[in-house]
């Protein structure tokens, strides 16, 4: 299941499989398609539940934001970027289907306003670096 | 990580593969509620290479059960099956097993593949006194089943000289498939459905997996992984090791008292003293949840009734065949009652549940 399609270098990545993406003055987050596809094995049925936190709550980069729940496992959902949740995508709670659709643009979950403005620079990978992230950990 | 003889034959056929107890197993083929409605709606196939088979033999091989088992072995009628555990002194499961009397006065175990090892270092650890040899067939046979509503159609195509009617249920029979003289048949399964499991020599188990795959196209018979049938055995009540009985779990707080056997004539066996106490004293016990809400319950999950916790779930999932999320909990007594409405704890956040007995769909048992 390698696919060569690149995925989008206009975000960062993080090591947990989530992205991160400027949007103004505020920063976007979702889950990356891996990410999707290891809770689901591209079944979209397959995933069953997801949690996202309240506005106003203040994270930690790499604090854990929420849970996704497949028919198999829960996983948690951990930002990226520090920041205050300053809304979040409500549609994808009644439709997980939107997460194996389109995990990129529709499939964001929360949007945080980072504590940094140089956010970017922290721990985070590129999509080519990302990809090769991906690579090392199958063997 | 080991591999069963249908290792290739599941690649082939797409499987998202993991390891579990040990072996390298399929998890899923497609959907795995989808394959759930297969099994409840046609039938399904599964790989159990995977479990422990072990022959007992020698001429104290039942008496030598009766003591390292819970249930009476000897009172087992010829060619048939009964659910067993083997316990520790202290009365708490080391597995779960399944006991084939056989006409010789032999016995058949069939364990699980996580519990293999332990279970063959504690069986030859007590043969002290008894004329018993015990023989690992672990890797000599494959082990497939054939579970629901067509199963029977599907598996007869295939059988040469048995009527498949003629055999009841947790009974088995030796007979020809695809020519194999001598197959072991059991009407035995972890689904609660009409099903089979055949005891294949490993160099044909690929043969007749893919015979039956092919006589069961018709019918809508397809590969099931063992997401699918971790759910199956859930709406069906059924126990796994690790979940409903382990180490602090013991089997009738657990509802398997049918597996346990307090008959004079059975003798004194491991676990039978510490088993007696507990049964005398009661304190919780396994019982069904439903919950209309999202969350998934899972293993460990707190079972609150007000602000107190009265319990904690065994196993928890999805259940396409009640449309309901469900889990199996041990909750104290008193707080067992069919209707009984209790809440699961998610993190601090509650969602209502009821509870019910187990199971909650079977054709098997009421």
């Amino acid at each position: 299941m390698t696919s060569k399609t690149m995925r989008p270098d206009d975000r960062k990545y993080f090591e947990s499989h989530e992205w991160a993406k400027q949007d103004g003055d505020a920063v976007i987050i979702g889950i990356t398609d891996f990410a999707v596809a290891a809770l689901s094995n591209g079944n979209d049925s397959d995933l069953v539940y997801c949690d996202l936190p309240e506005p106003g709550r203040e994270l930690a980069q790499g604090e854990t934001f929420g849970e996704i729940e497949s028919v198999k496992a829960v996983s948690d959902l951990n930002s990226p970027v520090a920041g205050e949740v300053l809304e979040i995508n409500h549609k994808i709670e009644e439709h997980l289907e939107i997460l194996a659709r389109d995990p990129w643009n529709e499939g964001w979950m929360i949007r945080v306003k980072p504590t940094s403005k140089n956010w970017a620079s922290e721990k985070l990978m590129s999509a080519a670096e990302y990809e090769k992230f991906l690579e090392a950990q199958k063997h | 990580m080991k591999h069963t003889a249908l290792h290739e034959a599941h690649e082939r056929l797409g499987a998202k593969l993991i390891e579990f107890g040990g072996w390298h197993m399929p998890v899923q083929y497609g959907p795995i509620l989808d394959e759930v409605n297969t099994v409840r709606t046609k039938a399904g196939l599964f790989d159990l290479g995977h479990m422990g088979r072990v022959h007992v033999t020698g001429k104290d091989a039942v008496r030598y059960v009766d003591r390292i088992a819970t249930n009476f072995c000897a009172k087992i009628p010829t060619n048939s099956i009964r659910y067993s555990l083997f316990c520790r002194e202290d009365g708490f499961p080391i597995d779960d097993i399944l006991l084939y009397k056989e006409e010789a006065g032999t016995v058949f175990i069939v364990v699980n593949a996580s519990n293999t090892a332990a279970d063959l270092a504690w069986m030859r650890e007590h043969t002290r006194g008894f004329d018993v040899k015990i023989e690992d067939q672990t890797d000599a046979l494959g082990m497939i089943a054939i579970q629901g509503q067509v199963s029977r159609d599907v598996l007869q195509k295939l059988v040469e000289g048995y009527d498949l009617g003629a055999l009841g249920y947790y009974k088995f029979c030796f007979a020809t498939v695809c020519g194999i003289q001598g197959m072991r048949i059991s009407r035995t399964g972890y689904t609660g459905e009409l099903g089979y499991e055949l005891y294949v020599p490993q160099k044909d188990t690929a043969r007749v997996w893919n015979a039956l795959l092919e006589a069961g196209k018709s019918h809508g018979v397809a590969p099931i992984g063992l997401g699918a049938r971790d759910i199956l055995r859930l709406e069906a009540g059924m126990p796994l090791y690790g979940h409903e009985i382990d180490a602090t779990h013991q089997p009738l707080e657990a509802g398997l008292s049918f597996g346990v056997s307090f008959a004079p004539e059975k003798g004194d066996w491991i676990g039978r003293a510490a088993l007696e106490r507990a049964k005398a004293q009661p304190t919780r016990r396994l019982v069904g949840l439903t919950t209309p809400g999202p969350r998934v319950p899972r293993q460990g999950t707190p079972v609150f009734r007000g602000d107190a916790q009265i319990g904690e779930v065994a196993s928890g999932g999805v259940s396409p065949t009640i449309s309901k999320n469900i889990a199996s909990a041990f909750v104290k007594l008193g707080c067992d009652q069919p209707g009984l409405a209790l809440e699961l704890d998610f993190k601090g956040k509650r969602q209502a549940c009821t509870v019910q007995e187990l199971p909650f769909f079977s054709r098997t048992r009421k």
